[in-house]
């Protein structure tokens, strides 16, 4: 159970390791789509995870990076070959397709520091199910910091909430565009630090 | 001209860093001095360019005969990151001064996203060899344009008196922040 728990607040990806932020920054110009890209690491994570702790013992100690790259590559691949069959129509007023919306971000979940650093320092030293609990666990919590950033930008951006209006107008578009990520995610470590400061 | 273009548009239009989120590791975390800042540049710089023409080389003449785009994925990591090792091994020989220089920071660059992220983006936007070439140069000196600044205003911070909450990371960000919106000023230059 820990080790489910721990992705969410004590050890976050993003708030507290600072892991994975292109895509956090890169994907949460809407709530739905910080989900989307939330749950499509989740799935590699565990997968990977999952895989690691099977064959770990396997793999030759000089060549197991490359080895877990390929892993996961394989399962990015095959995130990507899904979501391009699945989620590629357009809205109904010609809105890019939520695969259109995350883009390049996609086959870069190879590159997050979070799956690859999950694999080197967790699931090549436990066993098959904790392993997948971390993975489920740190996903999550990895998508729970996307929903929440993206949500915090869509909501100051656009007045909406996974593409519900709540405030008429346009909100303050800067949110949803390069400099209010920044921005907006800056203040997000900030509360978290004070919230954790107060709770330790 | 076009090359011109090219250049204009990824080093300060879209920038790598402040408007399409990528490298953003580095970006934060080596950009405590200048001289860091300026040696990743010249690490990245290197191995962008080099990576850009082998991936370019291996999508053309392997991927696309065989009919096996699906595996670019796969085969580009495994590649960028063999040429890492390559890169640093022939390096050492080569040259130990750069070796020196960049030392530290080669091993770092595997993971950078930024990297992949050109080759594929050069892939996508149908570039030919030449002006994958430039794509992948400028875009590496657009990288070191946004971290020499922004580590020449994080050295100017540690002097400066900050609210306690806001020290480290949370600055780090609002700078960035604002940088990125100085950049906005670039917006429909080309």
């Amino acid at each position: 159970m820990k080790n489910f728990t721990k992705g969410f607040i004590k050890e976050n990806p993003v708030f507290v390791l600072f892991l994975g932020l292109c895509p956090t920054l890169g994907t949460t110009g809407s709530a739905l789509d910080g989900l989307a890209m939330g749950l499509a690491t989740t799935f590699v994570l565990v997968m990977s995870n999952l895989f690691i702790s099977l064959f770990g013992k396997l793999i030759p100690d000089k060549v197991r990076i490359p080895s877990y790259i390929v892993i996961i590559a394989s399962f990015v691949t095959m995130v990507d070959l899904l979501m391009s069959a699945y989620t590629n129509t357009p809205g109904p007023n010609g809105e890019p397709s939520l695969y259109d919306n995350l883009g390049i971000f996609i086959p870069l979940i190879v590159v997050n520091c979070i799956v690859l650093g999950r694999a080197e320092a967790f699931a090549s030293k436990n066993t098959v199910i904790s392993s997948l609990i971390d993975g489920f666990g740190i996903g999550l919590g990895f998508a729970f910091a996307l929903v929440i950033l993206g949500s915090v930008r869509e909501l100051l951006g656009n007045g909406s909430l996974f593409g519900l209006k709540f405030i008429e107008g346009d909100g303050i578009l800067i949110f949803v565009m390069a400099p209010g990520a920044f921005l907006a995610l800056g203040y997000l470590i900030m509360i978290m630090n004070k919230f954790r400061d107060k709770t330790a | 001209m076009e090359y011109i273009i090219i250049i204009i548009s990824a080093v300060f239009v879209n920038n790598i860093v402040l408007m399409q989120y990528l490298g953003i590791c580095p970006f934060i975390g080596v950009s405590g001095k200048v001289d860091t800042a300026i040696g990743m540049t010249g690490a990245v710089t290197f191995v962008m360019v080099i990576a850009t023409i082998v991936t370019y080389l291996l999508q053309q003449y392997i991927l696309e005969p065989l009919d096996i785009g699906f595996m670019q994925t796969v085969s580009f990591i495994l590649v960028i990151a063999s040429l890492v090792q390559l890169v640093e091994i022939i390096l050492k020989k080569v040259s130990p001064a750069l070796y020196q220089a960049l030392g530290i920071f080669l091993p770092l660059i595997t993971t950078n996203c930024a990297i992949l992220g050109v080759a594929i983006l050069a892939f996508q936007k149908d570039f030919n060899l030449a002006e994958s070439v430039v794509y992948a140069f400028a875009n590496a000196v657009g990288f070191g344009v946004a971290l020499i600044t922004f580590s020449g205003i994080r050295e100017q911070i540690e002097l400066s008196s900050i609210p306690e909450g806001m020290k480290g990371v949370p600055i780090a960000f609002i700078i960035a922040g604002i940088l990125a919106m100085a950049f906005m000023g670039f917006a429909n230059i080309v």
